[in-house]
């Protein structure tokens, strides 16, 4: 017997979406196969990694402990919401300019936990930083320079306001 | 890692909630912040039939503070709502310095603190945390509530007192006496990690400066939160007073007391024996700490 | 030349694809009609497949086929030799290798068994649930000391014993340095298993083009081409008929290199079959066990030393857990045997290894590769020399050290990559001296640390050297081409997982085409581009691929110059190659764009010279004569609580000779990188099994992976010295920050905590706080 439809809608980067899913369906799987939104990464499927991470009504959370039928009426952003590669969000910009990534993979899930973090903490120290990524792993850079970029995207952001 | 096939309910209110716990029982899983349950349904270690989201229900996301301090927390309140909240902060010290312990900011963004009770896992910092504040438990189910102390609550690792068709809708925490004083610690092996060992106090002093009441409870130590009597027996009565060589000597003691009281299981990351001289170790600093915290929160003599 | 882009630190080309979620990787290929797999894995480390039914799982809707090994035919059968062991006399070397489906027997928990096509990986993995397999488990050997003894349950049962491998290697005659030395020094030494854990795992998509009869393979391999050429031959076809493509890689780390990991057959293969795409996504769970691992070794080691701590000699002997089959050789053994000698001039060495099969999961090389095995039982020996005989930690490294005029350096060995393992160049003393001053390793020890101590804290300093061989052969090449668009297309044979080539072999031509970087499209990993190649290891592709890029552009610069001036009608010398037009010195107005030279190199009229060829471009191979060597030193300065043995990192200084550098930002990211795993290596990380060979720790919860909160700060310093064996006098960097990592931990908490004072030596890795205290307990009784 075919695995029951679950008919969602939800709004997604901003867009009104709708979709039939299983109620099984893992939000990360939900948003990288059917909406075809690959930027969101899925490292380890159970929610260490951090490299799913999404918002979700606007709060950083781990997409792969989400059912994609749980966010009915709710709303996601990604990576994608952020810049495009011809214009950088700042955020992003600071990571080029800081190196802030090497392979990449855990870096959309770090871009936004830190969007959030930087609206809710204009002036971030070096510590408060740190403690904010650490529910995201990253295997290739050690995390300093992604710590100097979040610095630098807080401190271009206060120069503009 | 995908999860098992399962029905879904997204019920708008409490009373659809239970009624469907009560006609799926143990095939049925509540489904409240997920931060548990689905690692371990894609690890495929759970499988219910029926999962019920309680993220619908408006009423459940209570978090409710008296002016005299009492705390309810209900089904739906995140841990990142309990770790902001100044009420908390102010009235509850020891759950808010204990919840900054869990996990990472994003899972604390979903976790909800129900969650992690029901839960009931004996390495996470909350339920002993709530055995230490005498918390109690309000369970519900279409037969009616009944209240659970926490120290009755917790019944083995992953296991509770709820009945399979009872939902904890909310913890109460008492407001605590003026000469209270608290203080949690922990060592994971990194932050945000289930600790190798943790241990909660609470400690009382009268106007005299002698301790009335103590509780030293731990986190890791066994299949549930273990509140050490030996470890208490040796503070009450004593004043800690403000001596630090004298104090010192006293969570020493208290702490010996605990290590002698337990009987952790090892870990792959803490040998038992080591579990067992963190427990000593961590508890004689953080009776230190509560205490030097009782002495400041004095009640004054008049009263 | 305006502005050079070769040593400039420029932000990299590839991030603003990464970052905007657009960069592809292999789970984000997505064809039409795509299948998807889950491999079913032996529960048991040693077991005998009594039968396996699959019935149940086949009626299962979703499902498309089940796969055990005697429906694979011809294809299940034992993997190729990925490496074969060097030629070293008298060793002695036992290949088994690992079918994609073990047949009768399975000889690790995790070995693949069956393997399930389905409509999704969630039907695929209701479907595992489904089959029967009739398991009888046997005896497991999953200890390497106990593996290694005669009476050891066996991992193949054709063989007389455990031993995979017995290689020995002498330099001078050990027998001398002891009968004159001064102080001898013996201990054991182990290190344990632990693993890469990239945070993208592995995955295979494959699509069989039927009307093309041609295969396309996604991969997340280090090596395209050798597994298109592998694949070829496994499929019965011709290599032109497969393509393999890495596309980005979420971080390799060595593992990502493996021929043949099963999955890499079973998808293509079963895509062949079912005439659909086939795609297979490892998830973490996974991982644990079908990626490799490394790094179990147990070390007996001795020192022979002058009374002036005058290293005179060295003897090991050394087991190495290869886990249950040994597909890439010896290389990591061969790696701990080799840098083991480290930058000291040690006249007399005498060391012996047993590669020991266990029933664990396969052992390949991840960064380090077997380094800092050697590193660490050096290290170690050098501080407890330093100890015994009253020297000064750095001294007694520096009083060893082989002086700058002393290279080449001759270590009379032969080297992972088949050569006689010598040294280049080096100044080893200048990068201490650097170290030193930097830390402020005088002054902590003077006047830091008794102050501190003083007032109760437990502060301790550590201070390791190390070479890196890096950079070995065989070959990379190169092809640049000037389009007609006047961009420069820079295609080469290797992968890349994030250490930023199409930033660095972009700068390495554009300064030679007068191009911006910003002009170059760099391609790798997609072997329809590149036919050959090897493959990004060992710190190998900045140097060897480098190279390659770096002639070709070169001969293409030639091209452009020769072909201008003959349309110029003047000399080549009066030409200047700049922003990406060739124009006569002082004469902007007379010039050509690279794209309009490109056109006219391919005329439609008139013959292309004799001895010349069409189009601006060129292809270029590199091969090294041998490795080239990096060296550094690392120190660091921890706090320790003496009570529950927790350690905070209080400053980390690296300080590295890597040779020339093509972008010293990029080479900085790959150091902390590699620090960030080596303090996981030294501190977090560790597989746990039990007596049964079952990994207890299979998950990110409980194997540890360092976060932003484990990781300091890390300063830090160059030094340059040229490679003299490749023309850009380049060495690579790969996996210079993770080798040292080990020792430094133990000699600072060593320091910290003072424990050879009571009589406790540290001379294990991992050092989890439950560890010390374990340790620190048994002295003090
Ligand atoms: C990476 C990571 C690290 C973590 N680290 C820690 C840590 O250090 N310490 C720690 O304590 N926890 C940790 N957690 C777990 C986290 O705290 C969870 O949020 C919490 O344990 C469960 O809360 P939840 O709301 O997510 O519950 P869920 O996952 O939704 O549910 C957990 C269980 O409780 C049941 N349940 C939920 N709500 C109710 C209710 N109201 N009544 C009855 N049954 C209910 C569910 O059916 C399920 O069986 C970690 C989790 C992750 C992913
Ligand atoms: S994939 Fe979701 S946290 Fe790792
Ligand atoms: S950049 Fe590779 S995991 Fe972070």
């Amino acid at each position: 017997m075919a695995e029951r439809q679950y008919p969602i809608r939800l709004t997604v980067n901003g867009t009104e979406r709708e979709a039939q899913v299983e109620a099984r369906l893992l939000l990360s799987d939900f948003i990288r196969h059917r909406l075809g939104l690959t930027g969101t990464h899925v490292g380890c499927e159970h929610g260490v990694c951090g490299a799913c991470t999404i918002l979700h009504d606007g709060v950083p959370a781990r997409a792969c402990l989400l059912f994609a039928v749980q966010t009915h009426g709710h709303s996601i952003e990604t990576v994608e919401s952020l810049g495009t590669p011809e214009h950088l969000h700042p955020l992003q910009e600071a990571f080029r300019a800081c190196h802030g990534l090497q392979c990449g993979y855990c870096t959309p899930g770090i871009l936004m936990t830190m969007k959030a973090f930087l609206e809710q903490h204009p002036d971030p120290d070096e510590a408060a930083i740190r403690k904010a990524l650490s529910g995201n792993l990253c295997r290739c850079t050690g995390y300093q320079n992604i710590v100097a970029a979040v610095a630098r995207a807080a401190a271009v952001a206060r120069e503009g306001a | 890692m995908k999860p098992p096939a399962f029905d879904y309910e997204a019920p708008r209110s409490l009373a659809e909630a239970l009624a469907l716990k009560a006609r799926h029982g143990e095939e049925a899983r509540f489904l409240a912040g997920g931060q548990s349950l689905v690692p371990a349904m894609n690890f495929r270690l759970v499988r219910p039939a029926v999962l019920i989201d309680l993220n619908g229900i408006a009423e459940l996301g209570d978090l409710a503070c008296t002016a005299a301090g009492r705390l309810q927390i209900g089904a739906l309140v995140r841990h990142a709502r309990v770790e902001g909240d100044a009420q908390v902060a102010q009235h509850q010290p020891l759950l808010a310095e204990a919840i900054r312990e869990v996990a990472h900011p994003q899972v604390r963004n979903r976790g909800t603190v129900c969650g992690n009770l029901a839960h009931a896992d004996p390495a996470s910092e909350l339920p002993a945390v709530m055995v230490a504040l005498r918390a109690q438990m309000r369970a519900v189910s279409v037969r009616g509530e009944r209240s659970i102390a926490a120290a009755d609550f917790f019944q083995g690792t992953y296991s509770t007192a709820l009945e399979s068709d009872e939902l904890l809708a909310q913890v109460l925490l008492e407001p605590m006496p003026a000469g209270t004083g608290t203080a949690f610690l922990e060592l994971a092996r990194r932050p945000g990690d289930y600790a190798m060992m943790g241990v909660a106090v609470v400690v009382r002093v009268d106007a005299s400066g002698a301790c009335t009441d103590a509780r030293v409870v731990c986190c890791g130590a066994g299949d549930r939160p273990l509140a050490s009597a030996a470890s208490a027996a040796v503070l009450l009565g004593a004043r800690p007073g403000s001596d630090p060589a004298a104090l010192e000597a006293l969570s020493e003691a208290a702490g010996a007391a605990l290590a002698t009281s337990i009987d952790p299981p090892g870990t792959v990351h803490a040998s038992a024996d080591y579990q067992r001289h963190l427990a000593q170790v961590l508890a004689a600093r953080a009776i230190a700490t509560a205490c030097a915290r009782a002495a400041t929160h004095l009640p004054s003599r008049s009263h | 030349m305006s502005t050079r882009a070769f040593g400039a630190s420029l932000p990299r080309r590839e991030d603003a694809r990464l970052l905007t979620g657009q960069a592809t990787f292999v789970d984000d290929i997505d064809l039409p009609g795509c299948l998807h797999a889950a491999v079913l894995r032996s529960p048991f480390a040693h077991a005998r497949i009594r039968s396996i039914d699959t019935t149940a799982a086949l009626a299962r809707e979703g499902v498309v086929a089940i796969y055990a090994a005697a429906d694979l035919g011809a294809v299940c059968c034992p993997g190729p030799l990925a490496v074969p062991p060097p030629p070293i006399e008298g060793a002695l070397f036992h290949q088994r290798t690992q079918s994609p489906l073990a047949r009768d027997k399975v000889r690790y928990a995790g070995e693949p068994v069956a393997f399930v096509v389905a409509e999704s990986r969630y039907v695929a993995e209701d479907a595992l649930e489904d089959i029967v397999v009739d398991w009888e488990p046997l005896p497991v050997s999953a200890d390497l000391q106990a593996a290694a003894r005669p009476d050891a349950p066996r991992v193949h049962e054709d063989l007389p014993d455990n031993i995979a491998a017995r290689v020995r290697q002498v330099k001078g005659d050990y027998a001398l340095a002891v009968r004159g030395a001064a102080h001898v020094i013996r201990r054991r030494f182990t290190y344990d298993h632990g693993c890469s854990s990239p945070i993208e795992t592995r995955g295979v998509v494959a699509q069989w083009d039927a009307r093309a009869d041609r295969l396309t393979v996604w991969d997340t391999t280090q090596a395209p081409v050798f597994i298109r050429n592998g694949l070829a031959a496994s499929l019965g076809l011709g290599e032109r008929q497969v393509r393999v493509v890495a596309p980005f890689i979420g971080g390799g780390f060595g593992p990502k290199i493996m021929m043949f990991y099963p999955e890499e057959i079973l998808v293509p293969w079963a895509a062949m079959q079912l005439g659909r795409p086939v795609k297979w996504i490892e998830d973490r769970a996974e991982h644990f066990v079908a990626t490799t691992h490394e790094r179990g070794q147990i070390h007996e080691a001795e020192i022979a030393l002058g009374a002036d701590g005058r290293i005179l000699g060295v003897r090991d002997e050394f087991l190495h857990d290869t886990g249950a089959y040994d597909p890439y050789g010896l290389t990591v053994p061969i790696n701990s045997q080799c840098t083991l000698l480290g930058p000291y001039a040690i006249p007399h060495y005498d060391s012996t290894f047993c590669a020991v099969f266990t029933h664990k999961p396969i052992v390949t090389p991840y960064r380090g590769a077997g380094r800092q095995h050697g590193v660490f039982v050096i290290e170690r020996l050098l501080d407890i020399a330093a100890r015994e005989l009253s020297i000064d930690c750095a001294e007694i490294r520096r009083r060893n050290f082989i002086p700058p005029d002393a290279f080449p350096w001759d270590n009379a060995l032969i080297y992972q990559d088949f050569t006689r393992l010598t040294y280049d160049s080096g100044q080893y003393a200048k990068v201490l001296d650097q170290l030193l001053e930097r830390i402020g390793y005088t002054d902590f020890i003077a006047q830091e640390q008794p102050r501190l101590r003083a007032q109760g804290r437990h502060v301790g300093i550590g201070l390791v050297c190390y070479v890196e061989g890096t950079g070995i052969g065989p070959y990379e090449g190169a092809k640049l081409q000037v389009q007609a668009n006047g961009r420069v297309s820079l295609v080469t044979g290797i992968g890349t997982q994030g250490q930023g080539h199409y930033t660095s072999f972009a700068q390495i031509a554009a300064d030679h085409l007068g191009v911006d970087i910003a002009d170059i499209d760099v391609i790798t990993g997609d072997t329809d581009q590149f036919y050959w190649g090897a493959g990004t290891f060992a710190s190998r592709g900045a140097v060897v691929a480098g190279n390659a890029i770096d002639q070709a552009a070169r001969q293409v610069r030639a091209k452009a110059l020769r072909l201008a001036a003959e349309i110029f009608e003047c000399a080549e010398g009066d030409l200047v190659l700049e922003g990406g037009r060739v124009a006569i010195a002082g004469l902007p107005s007379k010039s050509l764009g690279l794209g309009e030279l490109a056109q006219r190199a391919n005329p439609m009229r008139g013959a292309v010279a004799a001895g010349t060829e069409p189009g601006l471009e060129s292809t270029s191979y590199f091969g090294p004569p041998s490795g080239s060597t990096a060296n550094g030193a690392h120190a660091m300065v921890i706090e320790v609580d003496p009570r529950t043995m927790n350690v905070r990192i209080l400053r980390y200084v690296v300080v590295h000779d890597c040779g020339v550098v093509i972008n010293p930002m990029i080479v900085e990211g790959q150091v902390r990188g590699g620090v960030a795993q080596g303090i996981g290596n030294a501190f977090f990380e560790q597989l746990v099994f039990d007596s049964e060979g079952q990994l207890l720790n299979a998950s990110l919860a409980d194997y540890l992976l360092p976060s932003s909160m484990d990781v300091p700060s890390i300063e830090l310093g160059h030094v340059e010295t040229p490679s003299p064996l490749n023309p850009l006098g380049i060495k690579g960097v790969g996996e210079a920050g993770a080798i040292p990592v080990g020792p430094l931990f133990a000699q600072a908490i060593e320091d910290a905590l003072q424990l050879p004072k009571r009589g406790v030596e540290l001379l294990e890795i991992p050092l989890s706080p439950s560890r010390v205290w374990e340790l620190a307990r048994s002295a003090t009784g």
